[in-house]
């Protein structure tokens, strides 16, 4: 896919309008894993909106967000920017190999008490 | 039959970008009983009614069907041109084939057909189309003022200044509305007491001018010129004319607790009160709500200690009853409740206020004597965080914000920036915006002065989450131009809330059958051309009520206002509508389904006798409108079961030739 | 009465204490929870993307038991809740994308008819916490609660509704009859760092350490939360501040903390 096609793309699985959105900077103001990322959540709106994806599909920052929906319930505008970047991050770890997260690097990252639902939501985020 | 001109508007490219004109005329021109069709390029202009004037006389024509833009904007124009040419103005029928055609489609076959069936309705109506003739009805001298904040007041003294009486519903206690709540004024930073109080004398002391404070609006019946209100007046316990204003049944009140609205719940004033210093009428005012003596008979110090007799714990609410010709409201604005914005932290930190609160605390006669102090402890702030927006340009949730902008926050937030900078250097001034909006004269000046010259720091980006932490307020940014979250921690956080309409505004327009907006602001007759009326006769609109505005942009539509409705007192009579119900008395059954429906009251029943077949006498009980208080809104003849009910120039057989037209 | 109730998964290994408490509580309160047969994992979290649909199936089977049942579906881990919901939501409101799903299960197509809540939504609109007030024979007096609430149960505001998702006060509610007294405080609903504990844990620790300062900074004793996610990154920043699932405060104040004795 081209970066139009894979604009189009995104916008059409993610639900999400970039163009509604006033460039007030609320996600980035409210956003938890901020300092995380290369690129912010405001950033991801406007490059989506501009076709601007592929140093978006290299960054780490897809695997930053914490799908808090922070940036969803704040922004003024109704844009989710949560969701534009959960669609660019399914582009990525859709791909055959691009799993961000391999099964045998997991026991290293766990202790006794780590929830079972952790390990279910990262493999959800991460891998494919 | 008719004889019938067809006249085809380009409007410029407006019509004829989407529409074929020269084909609208020629297929119009086939129609029957049109003995005459053209085109030209702006028909409203004077060559264009001078072009229909010369084809009345030329043709003999009967009938005029003007192909054009919606008659809102010009049906009028072409009655008066008809009238010119000899004939009666009700003979014009226009065919809207601008706004409701040419505008709402791209495609030129499309909207050429469908302009051509419109044209094809409007000739059909104009066959049964008769002359009418409109009736008069006399105009009531006097106006009322509905809201008596700066719009209300400087209305109300413009149309007193012209001769006229006036009187003005407030209910507050007070008039002064939300400017007497202000501290300074922007661009010019002069004080807004000092330059509202003299005002609110001088409408006092008026002759022309009467006050109704903690009054309502309860009922308006009638029509323009001839509106019957109803004017409740609270029971404030209190004999207006004998109070003085002394205040001493205010110090002696033990009832000290009650939260004062003047200065937003920033502070406590007795229940028997007097709101500020410069209240007019500058009279006390018992709170039912906190008095002890009205809740449980235990007290009555206040009656005591009036030397003047002027407590009345026994008044009741009164009803006023009178005529206007003309009714102006100025019900202004409040901010938005900051309940769903919590993210700010409104709810858990008294150091969390709005720019409203903000007003009153650096004003000198505010909670703190205008000293700029943290509310939750009177320490002096160090660092203060201004968030503009909250609420406003918001379409996430009709819950929370406003689609609009509130058009004054930008400058006001310049304005509290920049007098702390003035009387406090040692703090630090954040303003997050999203946009600076400052169009307005000396308006940006003013608003780079703060950054320039006195060192507030704007930075483009909001504020994400508040948190109150030991006692200082946490704040989470973004700094959208340097690409970065910042961590600010504040002593104070202004939210700049978004304006609304007054909660009384709604009601309001329903008793007046005034349109509004989705946000209730009320509507303008025209947005450019007619901004101070209502599309309601004899309803003018002033200030914030009919959308957000600053003082001068109020004072000055204020005046408009006045001059309209000032416009509308110096006629003697006024030409009615004719198009208005009438009733087939041989037809009416006396149902009443019409009365029921109506609107405005116009219909009323009498017992009438009727000659039957056989020679008898029998007593029916008909409908019969009033000419003079029908609107022509046309509910009654669908509500008509038997059809008796019929609306001049809009005849049920006039709808139905139209229908057929279109159908055909 | 009788509710659908779904553990999920992590109640029934790491987080025992948050499933046992509901029952033991809700059989105080004349509640019957009915556990599906068969149930399967929720999927952890609710992948937005229109066009995932493989992922949601099992929320939606376990929806389209709970609407044969007619009985409401009753969830208490806060993350299940949102897959839950959310799926549930799409259901409803997504054609496209619940004619796809239906495609998977079968004749009868489902369209969102469940009614899904929380256990505190149970708690609050159903059971009612007049009524539990009346059933509390430890009244927790003088414990001063901070409740946390994270994301997941209040976010998206839209689709949770669950109560106000900047001001919520269903658990500061519960806590009040209870006989405690909340402690409000404005990381209430803020992250815990979440997932991001296992790549980042640095990330984590800010984010859980800022929810407990400031807990504590509002005069906490004790914090409760529905999810176990949110307890085990919490847990792992707190001395002396204990984390706690809101099931087991209400089940000590109904007097039913101790397993019965045989």
């Amino acid at each position: 896919m081209n970066n139009a096609q894979l604009r189009d793309e995104v916008i059409r699985i993610s639900g999400v309008n970039p163009s509604k959105c006033m460039g007030c900077g609320k996600c980035s103001a409210t956003c938890p894993a901020y300092d995380e990322m290369e690129f912010h959540p405001h950033q991801f709106v406007s490059m989506i909106k501009n076709g601007d994806l592929a140093p978006l599909l290299k960054s780490d920052s897809l695997f930053r967000c914490l799908s808090c929906f922070a940036c969803v319930e704040r922004c003024p505008r109704g844009v989710e920017p949560a969701k534009l970047i959960e669609a660019v991050r399914l582009q990525v770890i859709r791909e055959k190999g691009a799993n961000h997260l391999k099964p045998e690097s997991v026991p290293a990252m766990v202790d006794e008490d780590l929830p079972g639902q952790l390990l279910v939501t990262a493999f959800r985020k991460y891998a494919k | 039959m008719q004889r019938i001109g067809v006249f085809v508007c380009w409007c410029g490219s407006n019509i004829a970008g989407t529409v074929d004109v020269k084909a609208v005329a020629e297929a119009l021109s086939h129609e029957p009983g049109v003995v005459f069709s053209t085109d030209y390029q702006y028909m409203c202009s004077q060559a264009g009614q001078d072009m229909i004037k010369a084809s009345v006389a030329e043709h003999h024509l009967t009938g005029i069907v003007v192909c054009s833009c919606s008659p809102r904007m010009h049906e009028a124009t072409f009655r008066k041109t008809a009238t010119a040419a000899g004939l009666n103005p009700y003979m014009v029928e226009i065919a809207n084939i601008r706004e409701q055609c040419s505008w709402v489609h791209k495609d030129m076959p499309i909207g050429t057909e469908k302009a051509i069936i419109l044209g094809k309705a409007a000739v059909a109506k104009v066959h049964l189309n008769a002359p009418l003739t409109p009736g008069e009805s006399p105009v009531t001298k006097r106006a009322l003022v509905i809201g008596g904040g700066i719009a209300g007041i400087q209305t109300a003294l413009d149309i007193a200044d012209a001769g006229f009486k006036v009187d003005i519903v407030e209910k507050k206690p007070t008039i002064g509305g939300k400017m007497a709540q202000l501290d300074k004024t922007f661009p010019t930073l002069d004080c807004a007491a000092c330059i509202l109080t003299p005002k609110m004398v001088d409408v006092a002391q008026h002759e022309n001018v009467r006050i109704f404070s903690y009054s309502e609006v309860s009922e308006v019946k009638g029509f323009v010129g001839n509106f019957d209100v109803t004017i409740k007046k609270h029971a404030r316990f209190v004999k207006e004319d004998l109070c003085t204003g002394c205040g001493a049944c205010v110090d002696k009140c033990p009832m000290k607790k009650v939260p004062n609205e003047f200065n937003l719940g920033m502070d406590n004033r007795p229940a028997i009160y007097i709101p500020f210093a410069q209240a007019v009428p500058k009279v006390a005012t018992i709170d039912p709500a906190h008095c002890n003596m009205l809740k449980n008979g235990k007290c009555g110090l206040c009656a005591r200690v009036c030397t003047a007799g002027a407590i009345d714990y026994t008044q009741q609410d009164e009803y006023v009853q009178e005529k206007y010709g003309a009714i102006v409201v100025a019900t202004g604005f409040n901010p938005i409740s900051m309940d769903k914005f919590d993210e700010f932290a409104y709810n858990q930190s008294k150091d969390v206020i709005t720019s409203l609160e903000f007003e009153r605390l650096t004003n000198a006669a505010g909670p703190t004597a205008g000293k700029l102090l943290r509310p939750s402890d009177g320490a002096h702030p160090h660092t203060l965080v201004f968030v503009q927006c909250v609420g406003s340009r918001c379409t996430a949730c009709a819950e929370k914000g406003k689609e609009y902008c509130s058009k004054i926050c930008c400058m006001y937030t310049a304005k509290h920036a920049m007098l702390v900078r003035d009387k406090y250097p040692d703090v630090d001034v954040y303003v997050f915006y999203i946009d600076v909006r400052t169009p307005g004269k000396n308006f940006d000046e003013f608003y780079r002065r703060a950054v320039e010259e006195y060192g507030v720091k704007y930075i483009k980006g909001t504020v994400g989450k508040v948190v109150p932490e030991n006692g200082v307020l946490k704040v989470q940014a973004s700094d959208l131009l340097n690409n970065k979250q910042l961590h600010i921690d504040a002593d104070m956080v202004v939210l700049a809330a978004a304006i609304e309409p007054d909660r009384s505004a709604r009601p309001l327009a329903t008793m007046l059958t005034a349109s509004m907006d989705t946000n209730d602001f009320f509507t303008e007759a025209h947005p450019k051309l007619r901004p101070v009326e209502s599309p309601t006769a004899g309803v003018f609109l002033s200030g914030a009520c009919q959308g957000p505005k600053d003082i001068p942009e109020t004072v000055s539509q204020a005046g408009a206002a006045a001059s309209k409705v000032i416009g509308l007192l110096a006629k003697d009579k006024l030409m009615g509508n004719p198009c208005v119900a009438s009733s087939n008395e041989a037809m009416c059954n006396g149902c009443s389904s019409c009365a029921n429906v109506c609107p405005y009251g116009a219909i009323t029943y009498e017992d009438k006798e009727f000659r039957m077949p056989d020679r008898t006498v029998a007593l029916r009980r008909v409908a019969k409108v009033n000419p003079a208080v029908c609107q022509g809104c046309g509910c009654c003849t669908v509500a008509c079961p038997s059809g008796a009910m019929d609306l001049n120039g809009f005849k049920n057989d006039q709808i139905l030739a139209e229908v057929d037209a279109i159908c055909k | 009465m009788n509710v659908r109730y779904f553990p999920g998964c992590t109640l029934k290994t790491k987080a025992k204490d948050l499933d046992a408490y509901a029952r033991r509580s809700a059989e105080a309160l004349g509640v019957t929870l009915d556990e599906p047969k068969d149930w399967q994992c929720c999927g952890g979290m609710f992948t937005s993307a229109n066009d995932e649909v493989a992922t949601k199936l099992s929320s939606v089977r376990l929806l389209k038991d709970a609407a044969a049942s007619e009985q409401p579906l009753v969830t208490v881990c806060s993350a299940c809740h949102n897959v839950v919901k959310q799926t549930n939501h799409a259901m409803q409101t997504d054609a496209a994308f619940a004619d796809r799903v239906n495609r998977y299960l079968g004749d009868d197509a489902y369209h969102g008819e469940a009614t899904v809540y929380h256990y505190l939504e149970l708690l609050r609109d159903v059971v009612g916490y007049g009524a539990i007030k009346e059933k509390v024979v430890n009244p927790l007096k003088g414990k001063k609660i901070a409740c946390y609430y994270g994301c997941l149960l209040l976010r998206p505001g839209s689709v949770m509704r669950m109560d106000d998702p900047e001001n919520p006060s269903i658990m500061e509610d519960l806590v009040r009859a209870l006989g405690a007294e909340p402690v409000i405080f404005a990381n209430r609903n803020e992250c815990c760092g979440g997932y991001m504990t296992m790549e980042s844990p640095a990330l984590a620790q800010k984010k859980s350490e800022a929810v407990i300062r400031n807990a504590k900074a509002n005069g906490a004793d004790l914090i409760i939360t529905a999810c176990p996610l949110c307890r085990y990154n919490l847990n792992k920043q707190s001395d002396d501040l204990p984390i706690v699932y809101f099931t087991e405060l209400l089940a000590e104040a109904l007097g039913v903390k101790e397993e019965p004795h045989e």
